[in-house]
């Protein structure tokens, strides 16, 4: 072990006056893990929960789509698409919920795999979404690659409705239940990239996406 | 980062008189407070969360040591690293020894308090490495040569056009033909130029808003993504944090996320919240491929058990600076050093020393408007005052400041002597029909934009004994 | 048959430079049902040396004022600042000393800041006074912050006959007095009253109200070397209908007829 290691950790020992017992108090509680307080807004029931989760998804600037189910789901993408002026072109996740929708049903032309920033379309799953403020989590993982979250232009979401939570704490339980390891990386996004670094003024588009746009599906999943 | 802070009241003096920081205040002032209060408004149980949190970090300061154990166990687990460091000199050489052996040219860099704490960027340019802030608001003060001058706003102090000259003078070949006028224009150019030096980076380095005991997470908030793209497409990901950002689990860190937005920008939640663990993992398309934690003592430990613990419960939202009239009069540059406002007045004298940040703590009116917002309820203007004592107790107040307190307390202490002084004090100074005074020997900083007003006449205590006849 | 006694803390700067206000309040709670004593050996709170970090100055203060003022069943200070020092601060400068720490939190448990006292504890419904006028009311941060006293005032001021209070855009904000801050750092202080001076003026106010004199005198001092006709008066005197005298730094002889 290394000497500032020691250093730091004797430091800290002395002045919290460190006993033996102490350690399983701490293991305890992090094997509890044990939820605090959560709001009333993360416990709202379907059907309001879907309005909640789009009115906040849509306060800071993402937009929402509901759709009746996966069948659906292509021709939405490719609606939008046209809608924002965009090519019917997009780098999808390989992900076998998105692998299974009817895609060849559209004109769209869709690429898997990761991005390196020339896709101007960007298309992922979420693997859950929590209406208390409008946020999309997503696992880092074989069949979704991060850049698809940052690095293209527009960034379009299919969330399974029955993966919508109502707060954080209901998320973190699903996480925990798929029992390996937390994966590299989770990621919670909030609408559309944005920035006030100028004037205090909300532009947006800063780095991440300009466009967040979200398809909750029915019998999905 | 060099500090300033010792000339404190001389860098007051440039920002009373530069016109156009004071408009950038006055913006500021109405902004976060606003949308603070409207965050707080619509979430009954913000208060609620706040007691939470702040048990929560109380808890987890108690058992410090222990929490980064598991928190270290937890990053190898994972795949990563973890590298404790005693001071900045140190921090900075794990830093550069990593960055080498990554063969690192370009460094890009998320949003770090702890790099500037460190003074990281001269020094990785000093051997030879270029680091490119990527934060809109640190990279446009990053071309200007400045320290950030707010925690969550780097580059407040700025006005378009100032960023606009930046630009031009800093994009394509420095053509100075070019004119930039709106905000979007500057936000794209931003982007665009960016974006070349996010893909071009073979480091990415941030910092750290939490980390995780039960998983070894790091986590960071952004509203950009520049701190995803920062750490998800160079090969290394290094991430600083000093010692107290840990807590527990995932449900602990969520409850401090819900307050530190509100707290912060009076967003409901950033946009982007990123727990990240550890590189790569077999199977995925991206991601770095190493993962470094840098693990940042530089004077903390030596808080804890002390009368200043609490300022490590603070998680950086900024809402202190917002809302304090100080900060709202000279801005962040004026404190001299990389933390500002009142919790950069707490924790300056702890970092720095007090010799060279005693005039931190002292340039404060207690107001306690500060310690009113905190989301976690930490008590600045009591460490404030603590600071007050040290230095008094050191003999290094100001001579003056202790013979006028000397004089008064001797006075204060002995009733009949307090009396006559009092007396004598208001009778001749409420000779003044004019009722107050344009000058006074002693009283030079205030009269100079001040009346001084005059007593009325005979004390009160001199008139109640004569009117109950005592 | 009284409600109880009343030990008035007069506060240093009521004592030296304007004792109207410690006489309003004699008057306001006597009135109110209380008896009123006004102990001779008070001096000062200890404040300024408990914020310069002499905390040897100020406890020695400290025991004097609790134990001054511990007989009675009420302290009223007409000072939100004096009374926080009391009621907040005396129990931290004394905490862990076993006799002095109670002694502390008994005194602090039934010390008052005055407008606090009139309205929560004694529950005065009715004023004689009059006072015509459209008035600024100045929160000082210590009657906000420490005393809680905030719709006190106000609710006071609507018991007088004639008076319309107008809020100020940021009635939460510093005037920048400070104790020692505003001798310390003057540029600062300056910047801060400036800015409560505008907004002052802006209300169209043509008196400003609080209830702390360092606050008033800090203000006051200000708007006069900007030359605007707005008095300042601690709010005491308007409750009390003491307002025949001069305003705070103002002339001690009128000498033209106000319009």
């Amino acid at each position: 072990m290394s000497e500032p290691r020691t250093e730091i950790l004797g430091k800290l020992r002395r002045a919290l006056a460190r006993t033996d017992s102490d350690a399983a108090a701490v293991d305890a509680r992090i094997a509890a893990h044990t939820a605090n307080l959560v709001p009333a807004r993360g416990q709202v029931p379907e059907p309001e929960r879907v309005a909640m989760f789009r009115a906040m998804a849509g306060e800071v600037g993402g937009t929402t789509e509901e759709l009746a189910g996966p069948a659906e789901v292509p021709a939405a993408v490719a609606r939008y698409l046209a809608g924002q002026n965009l090519p019917a072109r997009a780098a999808m996740a390989p992900d076998p919920l998105l692998q299974g929708l009817p895609w060849t049903t559209t004109v769209l032309e869709l690429r898997q795999g990761r991005t390196h920033g020339d896709d101007l379309v960007g298309i992922t799953a979420a693997f859950a979404g929590v209406a208390e403020t409008g946020t999309l989590v997503t696992l880092s993982g074989p069949t979704h690659p991060t850049t698809l979250n940052f690095l293209s232009e527009t960034h379009v979401v299919v969330l399974p409705r029955r993966r919508l939570a109502g707060a954080y704490e209901e998320v973190w339980a699903r996480l925990r239940a798929l029992g390996a390891d937390v994966p590299r990386t989770v990621n919670m996004i909030t609408g559309p990239s944005r920035t006030a670094d100028i004037e205090q003024t909300i532009q947006r588009g800063a780095h991440g996406p300009r466009r967040l746009h979200i398809l909750i599906v029915d019998g999905l999943d | 980062m060099e500090s300033s802070a010792h000339a404190f009241p001389a860098n007051v003096r440039h920002a009373l008189a530069d016109p156009q920081l004071q408009r950038a205040m006055g913006r500021l002032k109405g902004h976060f407070i606003d949308k603070r209060a409207h965050a707080r408004a619509r979430l009954p149980e913000f208060d609620a969360l706040r007691d939470q949190a702040k048990a929560i970090k109380d808890h987890t300061l108690a058992y410090l040591d222990l929490y980064l154990e598991r928190f270290e166990t937890e990053v190898r687990r994972s795949g990563g690293h973890v590298h404790w460091c005693r001071d900045a000199a140190e921090a900075r050489g794990v830093v550069l020894g990593l960055c080498r052996e990554a063969g690192a040219r370009t460094v890009t860099k998320g949003k770090t308090m702890i790099g500037e704490e460190i003074g990281l960027n001269p020094f990785l340019e000093a051997n030879g490495i270029r680091p490119v802030e990527t934060d809109l608001g640190e990279y446009i003060i990053q071309l200007a040569g400045e320290p950030p001058s707010h925690i969550i706003a780097p580059a407040v102090h700025k006005n378009k056009e100032q960023i606009s000259d930046l630009f031009v003078e800093h994009h394509h070949g420095g053509d100075r033909s070019r004119r930039l006028d709106g905000i979007p224009e500057l936000v794209t150019e931003a982007r665009e130029t960016l974006r070349a030096r996010f893909l071009e980076a073979d480091v990415g380095i941030t910092g750290a808003n939490l980390l995780i005991a039960e998983t070894g997470q790091t986590v960071i908030v952004t509203n950009e993504g520049n701190g995803d793209l920062t750490q998800t497409l160079p090969r290394m990901h290094i991430v600083l944090a000093s010692l107290e950002k840990v807590v527990p689990t995932m449900e602990d860190a969520t409850t401090i996320l819900r307050i530190l937005a509100r707290s912060a920008t009076g967003q409901e939640f950033s946009t982007y919240t990123t727990w990240s663990a550890g590189p790569r993992r077999p199977g995925d398309l991206d991601g770095p491929e190493a993962f470094h934690v840098v693990l940042l003592d530089n004077g903390r430990s030596a808080l804890l058990g002390s009368e200043f613990q609490d300022i490590l419960r603070c998680i950086r939202c900024g809402a202190c600076l917002n809302h304090c009239p100080i900060y709202g009069s000279v801005g962040g540059h004026a404190y001299g050093w990389v933390y500002t406002g009142p919790m950069g007045a707490v924790l300056s004298p702890a970092l720095i020393g007090l010799d060279e940040a005693h005039h931190l703590p002292n340039a404060s009116t207690f107001c306690g408007r500060c310690e009113d917002v905190c989301p976690m309820r930490i008590p600045l203007p009591r460490m404030l005052r603590h600071w007050r004592e040290r230095e008094f107790a050191s003999g290094k107040a100001p001579a003056a400041a202790r013979w006028g307190l000397g004089v008064w307390a001797w006075f204060a202490t002995r009733p009949w002597a307090y009396r006559l002084a009092t007396g004598l004090v208001a009778r001749v100074l409420g000779l003044a029909r004019r009722g107050r005074f344009a000058a006074l020997p002693l009283a030079g900083g205030w009269t100079r934009g001040r009346d001084f007003p005059s007593p009325e006449g005979r004390t009160f205590h001199a008139q109640w004994a004569s009117r109950r006849g005592r | 048959m009284t409600k109880g006694r009343v030990g008035l803390f007069v506060t240093c700067l009521v004592d030296l430079f304007r004792p109207t206000v410690g006489f309003a309040a004699v008057k306001l709670i006597e009135d109110a049902g209380y008896a009123v004593a006004v102990p001779p050996t008070q001096t000062c709170c200890g404040q300024p040396g408990f914020n310069s970090g002499d905390r040897n100055s100020a406890r020695r203060l400290a025991e004097a004022v609790v134990t001054a003022f511990e007989e009675f069943d009420f302290v009223v200070v007409p000072s939100g600042s004096c009374g926080g020092m009391i009621k907040v601060h005396y129990p931290e400068i004394f905490k862990g000393d076993r006799v002095w720490e109670s002694r502390a939190a008994k005194l602090g448990a039934k010390t008052h800041e005055l407008l606090g006292f009139l309205a929560d504890v004694a529950k005065v419904e009715r004023l004689p006074s009059q006072f015509y006028g459209r008035v600024a009311y100045h929160d000082s941060c210590s009657s906000l912050r420490e005393m809680k006293v905030r719709e006190q005032p106000r609710r006071l001021l609507g018991l007088v006959a004639g008076v319309t209070v107008a809020e100020l855009r940021s009635p939460e904000v510093c005037c920048g007095f400070g104790g020692t801050f505003c001798v310390k750092y003057p540029d600062i202080s300056l910047r801060m009253v400036s800015d409560k001076a505008a907004e002052i003026v802006e209300t169209g106010a043509d008196t400003v109200l609080a209830g702390d004199l360092g606050c008033l005198m800090n203000i006051a001092g200000r708007l006069k070397r900007e030359g605007r006709a707005i008095t300042a008066r601690h709010v005491a005197e308007v409750l009390a209908g003491m307002t025949d005298g001069p305003g705070i730094a103002e002339p001690r002889v009128i000498a033209e007829p106000r319009p």
